[in-house]
């Protein structure tokens, strides 16, 4: 009797596995989606080139920056200014402070977000404290350049772009070797 | 295939002295006492899950904080919605798929079953582990039942692996019934049994088994990462490893969707059961019913973002959400004519089957509506997580799924003891039922789009008074609930003896066999002309 269900109820068992790992394969198809269309506001990750080609001095784009540390993170975090007008294809640089106002060693991770999400693709960085980890001893405090341009080809419906960063704790994920190396990289 | 089913003959012979008190129960792989033991666990869970609503509405009585704590109100909107999703209406269902799906396609019982026995009772041990959790030092899962990250990874108690292994089971429990339908049904069906012969409720319920294997893994999956998110250092929901909490209402909700249909389609199937019986002709349309339940189906697996419009979302992928959630309307509406267009010219009677089908014709088409006013991306801005959404999908899960289930137990019943039920207090169970529910849903849509958000503790104060009023009639409909339970065991107990046939005008070889139906039926398979 069993024989007789058996291959039906092998393939209904493979498509229930096969579902399970797909609910894993949507967190990487996410990431691909969203990298295609700049839907979740993800920025690049690594440095933009700056072949800013021409300046449209025609149109004016309000950017707004947004910095917070995140709950975890005991460092003061902010932008040096708030709002800033730009022409399309300017670059621009833009100085955070961060200090630590603990008494221990903390590294910390900026992660940004762009509001509207779509803009996230016409928002270009050249350099970035976010590229990679910063780190600050007890008391300490430093300035963290954003070197940025906007497209030209912003499409014409956005007028304001909000850049926000959330700056999270990793020294957890801190190593010696990893240390080192940024060290010598320095 | 007939060879087959005379090897079922062989098997049951040996067995059919079934062993008495629990170890009938604990070893049983007969579709019909396990069915019964799904209805009877479905309903022990609708009562749980019902207390837990009673708290909820004890402390919405007034404004201010009356009675729980915050904390404590979260876990009890949070396992209420747990309870009766998985705990109520799903294996009520699976319970209704157990006892008549055999009988309804001329089969001697479910395909795999011992796979049946191990899918009920791994099921309570779900269930347990996720009570056991609201005595936990912190309390039990307070995150809703939908847990969001990072409320359900970085900011959930201990409970939470608690609450993963419990839907993990849950999730094993449901995959397992759902391939022992679709084997059931593609294996099992009597010579003659055509695949569009096939009564509606095995259709949907097919169908709804298909969905089952589709998104429960998914949700296996969504658990899991929470899981490691919160106890293994990864990143999947959380922006500072490179995760994206988005993601995880992306993966929620593609389980979500079709799994709301899941919850409505078994009932599709049970109202047009119930209709053509009382009005005494057969269903209209049976075929654009089944294509119809097919393209519902389809549909589920593309509207799942409408539960997310206020993240943010391009106006394509929007306006692509919100068309094809408008799209689902028209295959629900060709059902809902369907159903008009059996009674059209009927000699209609109406015993409480059909009061509740009615019943639920009317008030799940009113949440239909509820639903296409939500599916309006803009719109949706000002509705979203208020009580208007709260109205909505009470009307489609109470007065729809919960109806149609008691719709359901009401018109096979005789059919499960050979007694009639007691038709005069059935209809007043009807009505105290139809009266409570609309006392306590409808006037949420009011305080819903006047602002009121849901799953908080205290609210505004000028909703004191619609809230009172949903309170007294969310008691009013506990209560009733009660005289439901003192039906079913009366009618257990005995009364007036069922025909085989049970109502005139039923029709299908379900009412071919004896009431109360035998221990083994079919074991020679019926042919169907």
């Amino acid at each position: 009797m069993a024989l007789k269900h058996q291959p039906l109820t092998v393939k209904l068992a493979v498509i229930a596995l096969a579902m399970f790992g797909f609910g894993f394969a949507l967190v990487p198809l996410y990431d691909v989606f969203c990298d295609l269309t700049g839907l979740n506001g993800k920025t690049a990750t690594t440095a933009a080139t700056a072949d800013a080609a021409q300046i449209d001095i025609s149109r004016e784009v309000v950017i707004e920056f947004i910095a917070r540390p995140n709950k975890q993170m005991p460092w003061i975090f902010e932008p040096e200014v708030r709002r800033m007008t730009v022409h399309p294809g300017e670059i621009h640089i833009m100085n955070y402070l961060a200090e630590n106002p603990t008494g221990r060693f903390i590294v910390g991770q900026a992660v940004p977000s762009v509001s509207p999400g779509q803009a996230a693709l016409y928002f270009h960085k050249i350099e970035c404290f976010c590229f990679t980890q910063q780190k600050l001893d007890a008391g300490k405090n430093m300035l963290m350049p954003l070197q940025f341009y906007v497209d030209p080809a912003l499409p014409s419906q956005f007028s304001t772009i909000t850049l926000s960063y959330t700056l999270y704790d990793v020294t957890n994920g801190w190593t010696e070797s990893t240390a080192e190396s940024t060290q010598l990289g320095e | 295939m007939s060879a087959a089913v005379t090897d079922h003959e062989h098997d049951h012979e040996h067995h059919d002295h079934k062993p008495s008190g629990i170890k009938r129960w604990l070893y049983t792989t007969n579709h019909k006492d396990i069915g019964t033991m799904y209805l009877v666990f479905a309903l022990i869970m609708f009562f749980i899950g019902g207390a837990m609503a009673m708290v909820i509405r004890a402390e919405l009585f007034q404004p201010g904080m009356q009675f729980v704590e915050p904390n404590f109100f979260n876990q009890m909107t949070t396992v209420h919605g747990l309870i009766m999703v998985f705990g109520a209406v799903m294996p009520a269902f699976t319970g209704l798929a157990n006892w008549m799906i055999p009988m309804m396609i001329g089969a001697p019982d479910m395909a795999l079953p011992r796979m049946n026995n191990w899918s009920f009772w791994i099921l309570p041990f779900a269930f347990l582990i996720l009570l056991i959790s609201l005595f936990m030092p912190g309390g039990g899962p307070a995150f809703g039942w939908t847990f969001y990250a990072p409320l359900s990874t970085t900011y959930s108690g201990d409970s939470t692996a608690l609450f993963v292994f419990s839907v993990h089971i849950m999730g094993i429990s449901s995959i397992m019934g759902a391939i022992n339908v679709i084997v059931t049904i593609f294996n099992l069906r009597a010579p003659g049994m055509t695949w569009m012969k096939m009564p509606l409720f095995v259709w949907t319920w097919l169908i709804t088994a298909f969905l089952l294997i589709m998104v429960m893994p998914v949700l296996a999956g969504a658990v899991t990462m929470v899981l490691t998110d919160k106890y293994f250092g990864t990143s999947f929901f959380d922006a500072a490893g490179g995760g994206d909490p988005v993601l995880f209402q992306h993966i929620f909700w593609f389980f979500g969707h079709p799994e709301v249909y899941i919850m409505i389609l078994p009932a599709f199937g049970i109202v047009s059961s119930i209709v053509p019986t009382f009005a005494r002709k057969p269903l209209f349309g049976y075929a654009s019913m089944v294509y119809a339940t097919s393209s519902i189906a389809i549909l589920s697996f593309l509207v799942w973002a409408h539960h997310m419009f206020t993240t943010g979302m391009p106006v394509a992928g929007a306006l692509f959400f919100m068309y094809c959630t408008m799209l689902i309307a028209v295959p629900t509406g060709v059902k809902v004519f369907n159903w008009v267009a059996t009674m059209w010219r009927g000699a209609m009677t109406f015993e409480v089957p059909m009061m509740f089908a009615l019943a639920f014709i009317v008030l799940f088409t009113i949440g239909g509506f509820s639903g296409l006013m939500l599916a309006i991306t803009p719109a949706d801005f000002q509705y979203h997580d208020t009580y208007f959404v709260v109205a909505h999908f009470h009307y489609v899960l109470v007065t729809g799924a919960v109806f149609s289930i008691i719709a359901a137990a009401y018109y096979w019943l005789p059919k499960w003891t050979g007694f009639m039920y007691d038709e005069k207090l059935g209809q007043w169970h009807f009505w105290c039922s139809l009266i409570s529910v609309n006392l306590l849903f409808f006037p949420m849509h009011f305080v819903g789009l006047a602002g009121m958000p849901r799953r908080i503790p205290d609210y505004a104060l000028q909703f004191a008074d619609f809230n009172a009023f949903i309170s007294i009639g969310g008691f009013l409909f506990g209560a009733s609930q009660l005289l439901f339970v003192w039906l079913v065991v009366k009618c257990a107990r005995g009364g007036e003896k069922a025909t085989a046939q049970v109502w005139e005008g039923a029709e299908g070889l379900e009412w071919e066999v004896p009431s109360p139906a035998p221990y083994h039926t079919f074991e020679t398979p019926p042919h169907v002309k």
